[in-house]
């Protein structure tokens, strides 16, 4: 790879240097003509021009070209970031949410003018329902934590409609993702955090004694961030809905179960759904993301508008006239609408026995290099567990006796051309890397990344310090995270400006 | 190895509690907690008057892998907090058992400090975890 790192556009800057041929006409030809820049008073007109980098057409098509070939993404190299489902985005995908129709569609149009846009609104519904077992979904929710909010949200408005006032606690496991604490908090909830056993299930007793008659809800992921799948789960919805409390399902995880089991089945209340994982859009700081919500009936009125319903006239927005125990909009108009579409292609595309096969490659991919990696010398997290669609290695021994910890190998494998696993997180596993392959990768693939992690594995006995400096073939070397942390300069300024500036 | 000074008494959540002349309670984490943090970038030290119930989370610790709530090992009264952390979290990195101190508690029971951990059995604790 070998990459040094791109200039600033401001760098490259010359003053009078223009691209004539994408300026807009200058005010006071045409553009005073037309009464264009009139409108605006006197007062409020800017005297200096602003500091915009002055260059050449080509200038600023190698400068984005360069940037854009400095990304480490799915679409160039393996990218097995544990909870994030990397998974490949089909281009298929991209081509039918971008077709004109739907570009143009104007979120204001009369809904007559928008009925196959409505249709695939509507059949995105009934499928994440079907796939699920939820008996209605709504899309509006733009964001995995922002699924979780409009979740939490409705479990608050079915207690307060019933009256049942006292019920403020929100349960959460150690082994829960860190936004469903901050979720229950954002809502007004109380958060009660119960521990997990040495296998990575619930501790049912202590579950037992923190439910009561404040139980609002308990917030679970299954399998959880342990990567493994949560056995109780029975047990665990009949302790809660015994105690008055609904079960809320965090989908991040969804990919492993997908075909499989269903939340709806499992005696869940709400789930949220990250769209950009499970339903492939494109995410990871390419978002943006979509959390659609599922709800068994008893929630139904609570749901977050609006909903797309199907009549004798055809497809229609259902809005607050329609709900009116609705907790409200999440967003201006139905979520991100190009990123549903998105979804609903891919849905189309894989249809009722693909979702099936993603669970189960999703599944077994996670297992193969499991087994791999531990043949390997990487010691498990979980031994005795089979791993979901993910899995944890600890590095917690060459850490105390190498002094070679997780943040170590995930930068040298950069130099293997591999994007890093999740480092430290979950916080229960000391020095941990959470793996996640995703179903899209080839058995080639995975064994020459088994190949990088036995070199490096090599090369903490035989070369630490080679590994504490690494990476080396990246535009940029090991970077000092206190000072990230600590000293954000996230703004350039040109070096004459702060002169003339005084 | 961490150190764990055989002067001071331990919460399992990796706290420390000096007890000092005045019969108020220093508190602070202990180096394995920090060493398990790595560096720190941040510290969020409670105000002064606010009142804790043990095993409320009184302070919070960010570094960069990760963010943690500090837990009271004792019920009392904050009668003091380090805020020279706000701008010099990395203290606790360098000196957790002085200079690196988080809060002093006026507790509310003069027994409190019974319960917890004396060093031999917090050092117990963290071998028992592999740490």
């Amino acid at each position: 790879m070998n990459q040094t790192l791109e200039k600033s556009i401001f760098e490259y800057s010359r003053p009078g240097r223009v691209a004539a041929a994408q300026l807009p006409p200058p005010v006071g030809g045409r553009a005073a003509a037309e009464g264009i820049g009139t409108a605006v008073p006197e007062a409020l007109r800017r005297r200096k021009a602003p500091l915009l980098p002055e260059v050449s057409e080509l200038d600023a098509v190698r400068h984005f070209t360069r940037l854009s070939q400095l990304n480490f993404s799915i679409d160039t190299n393996f990218y097995p970031l544990g909870s994030c489902t990397m998974k490949y985005n089909p281009k298929a995908c991209n081509q039918y949410a971008m077709l004109p129709e739907f570009l143009a569609r104007h979120p204001r149009a009369p809904e007559s003018q928008g009925q196959g846009f409505l249709e695939c609104m509507f059949e995105l519904q009934e499928m994440l329902k079907e796939v699920t077992g939820m008996s209605a979904v709504s899309l509006s929710p733009m964001a995995g934590a922002h699924g979780e909010f409009a979740g939490v949200a409705m479990i608050r408005a079915y207690h307060r409609a019933r009256g049942d006032l006292a019920r403020n606690e929100i349960i959460v496991p150690e082994a829960a993702h860190g936004t469903n604490p901050a979720t229950a908090t954002m809502c007004g909830c109380i958060v009660k955090e119960i521990p997990v056993d040495a296998e990575g299930d619930v501790d049912l007793a202590a579950l037992q004694r923190a439910v009561g008659p404040n139980t609002a809800g308990i917030m679970l992921t299954n399998p959880s961030t342990l990567g493994v799948f949560e056995r109780k789960i029975g047990e665990v919805a009949r302790i809660v809905h015994g105690a008055g409390g609904l079960l809320y399902y965090d989908g991040a995880n969804l990919n492993a179960i997908l075909g499989k089991v269903r939340p709806g089945d499992m005696g869940f209340d709400v789930i949220h759904m990250n769209l950009h994982k499970t339903f492939s859009t494109p995410h990871g700081g390419g978002g943006p993301g979509a959390g659609a919500v599922g709800v068994a009936a008893r929630l139904e009125p609570f749901l977050p508008v609006p909903l797309v319903a199907r009549g004798e006239g055809g497809y229609r927005w259902l809005a607050e006239a329609e709900r009116p125990q609705s907790i409200g909009r999440l967003s201006a108009f139905m979520g991100n609408a190009g990123v549903l579409l998105r979804a609903y292609i891919y849905m189309r595309m894989l249809g009722r026995e693909g979702m099936s096969r993603v669970g189960e490659f999703a599944t077994l991919n996670a297992n193969y290099l499991q087994a791999r990696l531990r043949a390997a010398g990487y010691e498990l997290a979980y031994p005795t567990r089979r791993a979901s669609h993910e899995f944890i290695v600890t590095m917690k021994k060459q850490a105390r006796e190498l002094d070679v910890t997780a943040m170590d190998i995930a930068k040298r494998l950069l130099d293997h051309g591999f994007h890093a696993p999740t480092t430290y997180f979950p916080l229960l596993v000391p020095e941990c890397l959470l793996i996640e392959p995703t179903e899209t990768e080839s058995k080639e693939t995975l064994d020459a990344f088994v190949e990088a992690m036995t070199a490096i594995l090599d090369e903490a006995q035989s070369n630490a310090a080679k590994l504490k400096g690494a990476p080396y073939t990246m535009p940029v070397r090991r970077l000092d995270d206190v000072r990230a942390a600590k000293q954000l300069e996230l703004t350039w300024k040109p070096p004459q400006a702060a002169t003339m500036a005084g | 190895m961490s150190q764990i000074p055989a002067d001071l008494k331990y919460a399992k959540s990796h706290e420390w509690t000096r007890l000092l002349p005045d019969g108020t309670v220093e508190i602070g984490i202990t180096d394995h907690a920090q060493a398990a943090l790595g560096d720190l970038v941040f510290v969020d030290v409670p105000e002064v008057g606010r009142t804790l119930a043990a095993g409320e989370g009184c302070a919070v610790v960010e570094s960069v892998k990760a963010a943690s709530d500090v837990y009271a090992p004792i019920a009392g009264t904050v009668v003091a907090s380090n805020t020279a952390l706000g701008s010099a979290p990395e203290l606790v990195n360098q000196d957790c058992y002085g200079q690196g101190w988080m809060l002093r508690l006026r507790p509310e029971s003069p027994t409190a400090l019974d319960a917890l951990l004396d060093a031999g059995s917090y050092g117990a604790q963290l071998a028992a975890s592999g740490g």
